[in-house]
């Protein structure tokens, strides 16, 4: 500590004030021949591997040792002509001349950057990295992939969604997964979720984190408006999403897959701030029908944290009718900051998946059976209520 | 003896090929071809009989030459050169109502084999992904030549309960695709330059043109009745099928695409009917379970081969960006050879 009393800070010399006889040592040393560090360049090259072998505290005094000797040689040559004298002999003359921007850089060290960068980007193997990319981009660009009969990409899903995915689920919202081991590894099956959040980037959670933690890609059921909003509607296809309508839900369950389904709908996402976490009617039960005629089971799916992401306060509903969509949601952010208030709060995620109910245990018939149908509905919701709610308390907080 | 075969609409090009292929088949000994201009090409052994099905005439020619079978190919998606859409409708729905009863009043007749189309469950954001047979369109069509086979597969159900000793098979084909068709889905994909829907990517399923006379002649020798899908396997996105093509496309709004359409239209360079668009947006897909199980048929080609061999002959007008790409992987290894650390580990 007692060091910083002898080194002057940004001064080499007489420590003037700019009094009005001679210019600052500040203002001398930005003047054009002023010698800043005279014999500074020869001990800084060695100095720093001496610094790197010593121990830190030596390395302090040895920075100083020099020091006092500056201003000797400041004082010296006077401020503006003076270093002019000396400087030639030390010094030779400098030569400039233009370059263009890629003048005069030889091919081979822009290859060997460019292999660098390739390196860099592929690894240490980046020709047949690069050649696998290539192949990738050229299947796309010649559409040498296959689609299932939705229009499952399955290729651009895991290459391309569920990369961009990945991290705002691992990074943003920090999704805590549990009950993996209920979701079947094989064979088709129901995930049943609760749905909030204003925009459905729950569901997208839930695709990516079963992938993730299962290999399986999750097929959601959309509502027709999906499919009626450009870009959306094709990009949902491409995900793997169909129609919520019983024939293509037990079409795809009883092609093996795990499908996805929010049966809140619209009533679930759209619901005010004030009503979180409370579960709202189920539909007519159509789910449960679908996976009773399939014999499927029924995982239940309870997700907090994504009440928290947009906060729904208000509605405007003159402008969503016009529109023709269910709600206009309005946010603390999204209309007042505009673009920026698309950005979703990064709330903590807790997802877990509840023991399977199964379905196969009851007669033919009993699909088209309303009351029991209406039971198990109830059932299946009053578990994600109960874990729900579970989930809540073990939440520290809302972002954390 | 062989059957004797009425094959309604030859004077376009799908007509007379059916035609053709049916003369050449086993079992059958005389094909009689029907329509109210000649066909435009060669029809070999089959018959031409100058008639109008829409004139009382036709119920004389089935009782004259003693016909027994009945494919019904005169459903045509679009009016012909120097026709407009009332004379399509005409030809279409009143055609077959002629038709279906100059077949009730002939003993002779015992098989009708009616060509319907997968445009009949029209094309919108609440379809289901594969329609089976069962199922009904989600909009019922108003306009246009999904209302007519609409109206026509109504008529041939009445005929079948009015007659029910004759068998009626009703194939939905899907898109009709290959080397030779001339359709409006064909020319819209020989375009230069191919519109599409923005936002919007559709599923296509195709069925290739010698699958069309294959199902047919499979339908007219095995005594199978029902309504039944028919399409090749398997699903093409539009843009996949763009891609396949290597042609440039350019996405526009919907409603411009419509009103590109109605210029293309008037050019004849291609035909953009509300049903074809709805079709280019939502796309459609049929489970064709039943053809397989029940009809007994296996197209030789499924959607993407029949797509494959319809872009064999077309020029490529776009691609640059794939062949400049090409080049690269030229100088590059062979991406399927293991990497050095994957050889390590196995």
């Amino acid at each position: 500590m007692g060091d910083a009393e002898i080194i002057p800070i940004g001064t080499r010399g007489r420590p003037g004030r700019g009094a009005g006889t001679q210019p600052s040592s500040a203002a001398r040393s930005l003047a054009p021949g002023a010698r800043r560090k005279p014999r500074a360049a020869e001990p800084e090259p060695v100095e720093p591997k001496a610094a790197a072998a010593e121990t830190p505290d030596d390395a302090a005094p040895e920075a100083a040792a020099p020091e006092p000797a500056a201003p000797l040689l400041g004082a010296v040559g006077s401020p503006v002509a003076g270093p002019a004298a000396p400087e030639p002999a030390e010094r030779p003359a400098v030569r400039t001349h233009d370059r263009g921007p890629y003048a005069h850089i030889p091919a081979a060290e822009l290859l060997a950057a460019l292999q660098g960068a390739a390196r860099e980007l592929f690894g240490e193997e980046w020709e047949i990295q690069l050649a696998r990319f290539l192949a990738f981009l050229r299947r796309r660009l010649t559409g040498e992939y296959a689609v299932d009969e939705y229009g499952f990409d399955a290729e651009m899903t895991q290459q391309l969604f569920m990369t961009a995915l990945r991290p705002i689920a691992q990074r943003w919202f920090r999704i805590d997964v549990r009950g993996v081991e209920n979701i079947p590894t094989t064979g088709g099956a129901l995930v049943v979720s609760n749905h909030s959040g204003t925009v459905p980037i729950d569901g997208l959670m839930t695709m990516v984190s079963i992938h993730d933690h299962t290999g399986r890609f999750l097929r959601p059921l959309g509502a027709d408006l999906v499919f009626r909003m450009p870009v959306v509607s094709a990009l949902a296809r491409k995900g793997g999403a169909t129609l919520a309508c019983a024939e293509d839900a037990e079409r795809m369950l009883s092609g093996g897959e795990l499908v996805g389904v929010w049966p809140e709908g619209f009533k679930g996402i759209g619901k005010p701030y004030s009503q979180r976490y409370k579960l709202q009617r189920f539909g007519r039960g159509g789910f449960v029908s679908a996976a009773l005629r399939t014999g499927v089971p029924i995982v239940p799916l309870s997700v907090v944290g994504a009440e928290e992401i947009y906060p729904l306060v208000g509605n405007i509903p003159s402008l969503a009718r016009l529109l023709g969509v269910p709600y206009i949601p309005i946010t603390p952010t999204f209309p007042l900051l505009g673009p920026l208030g698309l950005v979703p709060l990064p709330s903590k995620w807790l997802m877990e998946f509840g023991e399977p109910i199964r379905t196969d245990e009851y007669d033919a018939g009993a699909a088209d059976d309303p009351m029991l149908v209406f039971n198990v509905t109830d059932q299946v919701r009053e578990t994600i209520q109960q874990t729900l709610y579970s989930l809540l308390m073990q939440r520290e907080s809302v972002f954390r | 003896m062989g059957r004797v075969v009425l094959v309604t609409g030859v004077s376009r090009d799908l007509g007379r090929s059916v035609a053709r292929s049916l003369a050449g088949a086993p079992g059958i000994g005389r094909v009689i071809g029907v329509d109210v201009v000649p066909p435009r090409g060669d029809v070999g052994d089959v018959s031409f009989v100058r008639a109008d099905i829409r004139t009382p005439v036709i119920a004389k020619i089935i009782a004259k030459e003693d016909v027994d079978t009945v494919v019904h190919m005169s459903v045509i998606a679009t009016p012909g050169p120097g026709s407009n859409r009332n004379a399509m409708k005409e030809l279409n729905v009143i055609g077959t109502m002629q038709l279906l009863a100059a077949c009730q009043r002939a003993e002779s007749v015992r098989h009708l084999v009616v060509k319907s189309t997968t445009t009949v469950y029209g094309a919108s954001n609440r379809d289901p992904a594969m329609f089976t047979e069962d199922m009904e369109p989600r909009r019922a069509p108003r306009t246009g030549y999904a209302k007519d086979v609409a109206e026509i597969e109504g008529y041939v159900r009445g005929f079948g309960r009015r007659r029910p000793d004759v068998r009626v098979t009703m194939l939905r084909c899907a898109n009709v695709i290959g080397p030779h068709v001339d359709s409006p889905i064909t020319s819209y994909f020989r375009l230069p330059v191919v519109p599409t829907v923005l936002g919007y990517d559709a599923r296509l399923q195709f069925l290739h043109e010698d699958d069309l006379h294959g199902v047919l002649q499979h339908a007219v020798q095995h005594d199978v009745a029902g309504t039944f899908n028919v399409a090749g396997g398997g699903v093409l996105m539009l843009s996949q099928a763009l891609r396949r093509l290597q042609r440039p496309s350019v996405s526009l709004p919907g409603p411009a695409v419509g009103r590109l359409g109605s210029v293309l239209k008037s050019a004849r360079l291609a035909d953009f009917s509300p049903e074809q668009l709805a079709f280019l947006t939502y796309g459609r897909g049929v489970d064709t379970t039943r053809m397989r199980t029940v009809l007994g048929y296996e197209p030789r080609f499924d959607t993407a081969a029949a797509f494959a061999d319809f872009a064999r002959l077309l020029p490529v007008t776009g691609g640059r960006t794939e062949r400049a790409l090409a080049r690269v992987a030229e100088a590059l290894p062979d991406p399927s050879t293991p990497s050095l650390a994957e050889a390590r580990h196995g």
